[in-house]
């Protein structure tokens, strides 16, 4: 049995199970679903005197960071540590692919220490997708691959983690207004958040940002593009603002972080557009002073933290499904 | 040849009436395994007037099939609204087969604290053990082939009943 072969969605074997987890992009409404309502019993998991679940016991995950990242890398720890697995860190941007190893050759050496599932950060897109190209072409798609973030392509369980914040919150996808504000243009998050809710059937998602930050053609993804942040804020119901990724700026995109804040810093007279119960959200790290005013990061809106801890439940799900298929 | 399935509303009766002798209305605490276990260990919390509000229990996280079956959606979250350390817990199933689920539901007490003592209180016990497990209290006992599986349905007036379903 070949993932690849199946013709269908690279992400599922042939019962339409999940068998990586690469993108949202492309996934059934019915399959995001289950991995929310999977997640939820685990929530309460963190509240036990015993955090801890045999799940993945004797399982080996390896975390393959090709790019830094601390919170991501921990969350995922977390998860696979609470579900029993043995968790091995791979911080690869300071080892052997600095020697010259190719990454399907650090895969394969990873593969014959009997790993059972790999966590991937790479910052060229599409390389999680190539590791489970490579596995299955190999005959070893027992091996399971998880998407934690590849360039600007994608961040799957950040955009799941998101719903299910937003689940958690608002209830019914189907009445709200979302708008995502920020540097579009360098965040796979956006991308990721943005099929999300497409698939869960918000009816309205908008992005907010200047034209710089702004992909070619982002209406296409299904949104509603607006250039001034007072006018795409007014009635929405969730506020999922982006980090501005100022290591990835190339060329003069923006003036100043100061100029940048002026008009695109979510600060309380701006969110007071929003809906009164609308929430604020943000993937982290966060610039204060630079997207968001700390009055509105650390207000009574801001759902910050409670993603942070959904995040772990969100993980747990993924990878105890993709463990079990 | 039709086989006559047992009135699961007077199981629910006899099981209430034996286990009273044994139990502490103010310091036994129930637990109801998912879905049916639940249903039954509501009737006994009331049929048995405890103090304590019965718990229930999802065994999802501790099944030993997971890597056979894999993880289903559809699995609840472990409600347990009583401090486990020290307890006594009844747990509670409807049917009782090969002892698996009531093993995965201990682990899953486990995770909570150290109960004091552990009891299991069944409507029915079909028979086909697999593991060292004998209940507490088990009002009724007949062996059923592995084809068949005996399931508690529960009406919309809350009424219980049994059916007998072909695998």
């Amino acid at each position: 049995m070949s993932v690849i072969t199946t013709g269908g969605n690279p992400q599922l074997n042939r019962h339409g199970e999940l068998n990586h987890l690469l993108t949202i992009e492309g996934l059934p409404r019915d399959v995001l679903t289950r991995i929310l309502d999977t997640a939820a019993p685990f929530t309460e998991v963190a509240e036990r005197e015993v955090k801890k679940l045999p799940l993945l016991r004797g399982k080996s995950v390896f975390n393959l960071f090709f790019e830094n990242s601390t919170r991501t890398r921990t969350t995922f720890e977390i998860a696979a540590k609470r579900l029993s697995a043995d968790v091995i860190n791979l911080n690869i941007s300071t080892s052997s692919a600095n020697k010259g190893e190719t990454l399907l050759d650090t895969v394969d050496n990873l593969a014959a220490m009997q790993a059972d599932m790999f966590v991937v950060r790479h910052a060229s897109s599409g390389a999680p997708y190539l590791i489970a190209q490579h596995l299955a072409a190999t005959g070893r798609d027992h091996i399971h691959v998880v998407n934690a973030g590849d360039g600007r392509h994608a961040h799957p369980t950040q955009g799941l983690l998101d719903m299910y914040t937003i689940r958690h919150y608002k209830k019914d996808f189907t009445q709200l207004t979302v708008a995502i504000v920020g540097d579009v243009l360098h965040s796979r998050v956006a991308r990721s958040q943005i099929h999300a809710l497409n698939t869960l059937g918000v009816p309205e998602v908008r992005v907010i940002a200047p034209k710089t930050l702004l992909p070619t053609a982002v209406e296409r993804l299904g949104v509603r593009v607006f250039n001034d942040m007072r006018e795409g804020l007014r009635g929405v119901d969730v506020v999922m603002m982006l980090r501005l990724q100022n290591e990835r700026m190339q060329g003069a995109l923006l003036p100043s972080t100061q100029e940048f804040f002026k008009s695109w810093g979510l600060t309380p007279d701006k969110l007071a557009l929003a809906k009164p119960d609308a929430i604020v959200m943000h993937p982290g790290p966060m610039n204060r002073g630079v997207e968001i005013d700390s009055a509105v990061a650390d207000g009574n809106q801001a759902v910050i933290l409670p993603q942070v801890t959904f995040g772990i439940a969100v993980r747990m799900a993924v990878m105890a499904m993709l463990g079990g298929n | 040849m039709p086989v006559t399935l047992p009135d699961a509303e007077a199981l629910c009766a006899a099981l209430a009436e034996s286990m009273r002798p044994q139990v502490d209305p103010a310091l036994t605490a129930l637990v109801g395994i998912h879905t049916g276990g639940v249903w039954v260990a509501e009737r006994l919390h009331k049929s048995l007037g405890l103090k304590i509000p019965p718990g229930s229990i999802d065994v999802s996280f501790h099944r030993d099939d997971y890597h056979q079956r894999g993880l289903h959606a559809g699995n609840k979250s472990s409600q347990i609204p009583f401090d486990v350390e020290g307890a006594h817990i009844v747990i509670v199933d409807d049917v009782l087969y090969t002892g698996r689920t009531i093993r995965a539901a201990m682990n899953e007490l486990f995770d909570y604290g150290r109960p004091g003592r552990i009891d299991l209180a069944v409507l029915s016990d079909r028979g086909g053990r697999e593991l060292p497990v004998a209940p507490t209290w088990c009002p009724h006992a007949a062996p059923l082939p592995a084809a068949q599986m005996l399931a508690l349905e529960r009406a919309d007036d809350g009424r219980l009943s049994f059916r007998l379903m072909e695998k």
